[in-house]
């Protein structure tokens, strides 16, 4: 019971939030919804037993990226506003059509599913892993499994640094 | 009933209050600190040696007309001081300041809670306070604040990288992120982790003072420039918000360097057995003390050291003649 | 009873709601937001599986969707700054030369 108010509580203000996203015509105001909508992600990754992506989440979304879109978003100081209402490529109903298409099918899915048993899906056959603990456990698929993708994010990370730095400079 | 919800309610509210009475008493601390560095006396009308110094600041503060201007983005410019203090606040969650104990026949934990990611929780919401200074810059939607808000955020962001990379040595120590963990590791390796890592922990004391926006690193609050930093605009309470997020982030920054390389509540030397004479004194005795050390130590630097700028290169003349 | 289903139809909202976010507003800024909704939403997906699977490989792969976001986000925001830099603008209309 407790779980599911909270679900549902967590679930509504992130939805609450993501459409202040997109409709506040203040890009300041945007972005400050943005990061309580992460903060609140974050809250269900902990309600999903997930805690340190939790405060991964927190710390690179919340601590991070967003403190840089509000650096831009502040030097981009708009002398006149960005976009007008009536701009003939917003592709109002091209993506009202397609969110209406999502919740057709979504409501399809929900039709076709109640009242059938939910059946717990086969755990896929993973290594034994010796450790126990949230935190552990994605330390040692890291570190094990998934060392090669961990490197090349690595890389990624680095390659997109030197890049913003080129991008940024004035003069080279 | 009562070990699952009264006693952490009040748990959680005496640390809070504390806290804040702590910070209270802290500005009072470090006024009287640099006027003895200075050889003043500091406040001395409002009550013996201006012990009550701080509740007439804080009615003088609340009792002070409370302005908003005119441009400045209304709702941004109430958040911003939350923003700044509520982060300071909740990281005191993870905190331990001892072991357990025995209290009116209950064995009662000297932390609110110990969860399994304490220092990313405490290094996440730290970064989050940095949107208070940004936003109050934002908002105040005036020139000079702008720029003292971006100078303080971009050496919060800059210095937040150096400190949490000296984290990393002390979890490698531990081998855990736990607060309590930490703590426990360093009484079974017999030495706190200042002595093992003293490199990590002098960076770590260097970025929590560049953190803090403290003397040597106070460039982002120079009044000779900026006319007084991100908080220009503020007056009344929500001034005295951001003055208290400030000295709350300093004691936020001591407890964590006490827990993490200090031995948090372990008495000096807790291996040596001829000192356990000192067990007598309570746990978290020794983890005030320290607190209370680290903190005097950032106010000694505030009153002897000038900004940061004059000390390097003081450093490079004295080193290249 | 919060079963995964209902971690997927909150993802697919979300998912929704960030690309009508794309196709609505000009503003690049606003749009680079709806994308971050987007990976967020995927997150949400993965990190749902994970705890359903009781395995960790959800949270793995949501790490390296948090990192690809940052990597994208430092290199798009460097490519609006400069972009800012001449044009004076963050319609994305206006965005319509490869080089000048």
């Amino acid at each position: 019971m407790g779980e599911a108010i909270a679900f549902y509580f967590i679930a509504a203000c992130i939805l609450g939030f993501a459409v202040l996203v997109i409709s506040t015509k203040d890009t300041v105001h945007s972005v400050l919804f943005l990061v309580l909508d992460f903060l609140f992600v974050a809250a269900l990754y902990v309600l999903l037993g997930a805690a340190f992506l939790a405060a991964i989440q927190i710390l690179v979304y919340a601590g991070g990226i967003v403190v840089l879109y509000l650096f831009v978003v502040m030097l981009v100081n708009l002398k006149r506003p960005p976009e007008a209402h009536s701009d003939p490529h917003r592709q109002t109903r091209l993506g009202f059509g397609m969110a209406a298409a999502v919740i057709v099918e979504l409501g399809a899915v929900a039709l076709y599913s109640t009242g059938k048993p939910v059946v717990p899906l086969a755990s896929a056959a993973t290594a034994a892993i010796p450790v126990s603990g949230n935190t552990e456990q994605v330390g040692w698929l890291l570190y094990t499994s998934y060392l090669i993708p961990f490197e090349i994010a690595s890389m990624l990370l680095l390659v997109a640094m030197i890049g913003a730095i080129v991008l940024a400079k004035r003069e080279l | 009933m009562v070990d699952t919800l009264v006693i952490p309610i009040l748990k959680i509210l005496i640390v809070l209050n504390a806290t804040l009475v702590a910070v209270t008493y802290m500005v009072l601390l470090e006024r009287k600190v640099i006027a003895w560095a200075q050889s003043r006396l500091g406040p001395m009308r409002v009550g013996p040696y201006g012990i009550l110094q701080p509740v007439a600041d804080a009615v003088k503060l609340m009792i002070k007309e409370d302005i908003t201007p005119t441009r400045a983005d209304k709702w941004v410019f109430t958040a911003a001081p939350i923003i700044s203090m509520v982060p300071a606040l909740i990281v005191y969650a993870v905190i331990p300041f001892g072991p357990e104990v025995n209290l009116f026949g209950r064995r009662v934990t000297l932390f609110i809670t110990d969860v399994n990611v304490g220092l990313l929780y405490i290094v996440s919401v730290a970064s989050v306070g940095v949107y208070g200074i940004i936003l109050a810059g934002y908002a105040s939607n005036s020139k000079f604040p702008l720029l003292a808000s971006l100078r303080a955020s971009a050496q919060l962001i800059s210095y937040e990288v150096a400190v949490t990379l000296t984290l990393v040595s002390v979890i490698l120590m531990a081998g855990s992120l736990s607060m309590v963990s930490i703590v426990r590791a360093q009484e079974s390796s017999h030495l706190w982790y200042a002595f093992v890592q003293p490199l990590a922990f002098g960076i770590f004391v260097i970025g929590s003072l560049a953190e803090t926006n403290r003397a040597p690193f106070d460039m982002p609050e120079a009044e000779q420039e900026l006319t007084g930093g991100f908080h220009t605009e503020y007056s009344g309470m929500r001034f005295a918000l951001f003055f208290l997020a400030e000295y709350a982030n300093m004691i936020v920054v001591s407890s964590v360097a006490t827990t993490l390389f200090l031995g948090g509540w372990l008495r000096p030397f807790p291996s040596v057995a001829m000192l356990s004479v000192l067990d007598v004194v309570p746990s978290w005795t020794w983890f005030l003390i320290k607190s209370f050390l680290f903190l005097y130590f950032f106010i000694w630097i505030r009153a002897t050291l000038p900004i940061a700028n004059l000390v390097v290169t003081g450093i490079v003349k004295v080193v290249l003649l | 009873m919060i079963t995964s289903t209902h971690y997927m139809f909150l993802s697919a909202a979300l998912f929704m709601i960030g690309v009508i976010g794309v196709m609505v507003r000009r503003n690049i800024i606003i749009i680079f937001m709806s994308i971050e909704l987007i990976l967020n939403a995927v997150n949400i997906n993965l990190v749902a599986f994970s705890a359903q699977l009781q395995n960790g490989i959800g949270q793995v792969f949501a790490i390296f969707v948090i990192a690809v976001a940052a990597a994208e986000a430092a290199v798009g925001l460097g490519i609006i700054l400069a972009f800012y830099r001449n044009k004076e603008t963050v319609n994305i209309d206006e965005m319509n030369l490869m080089r000048w």
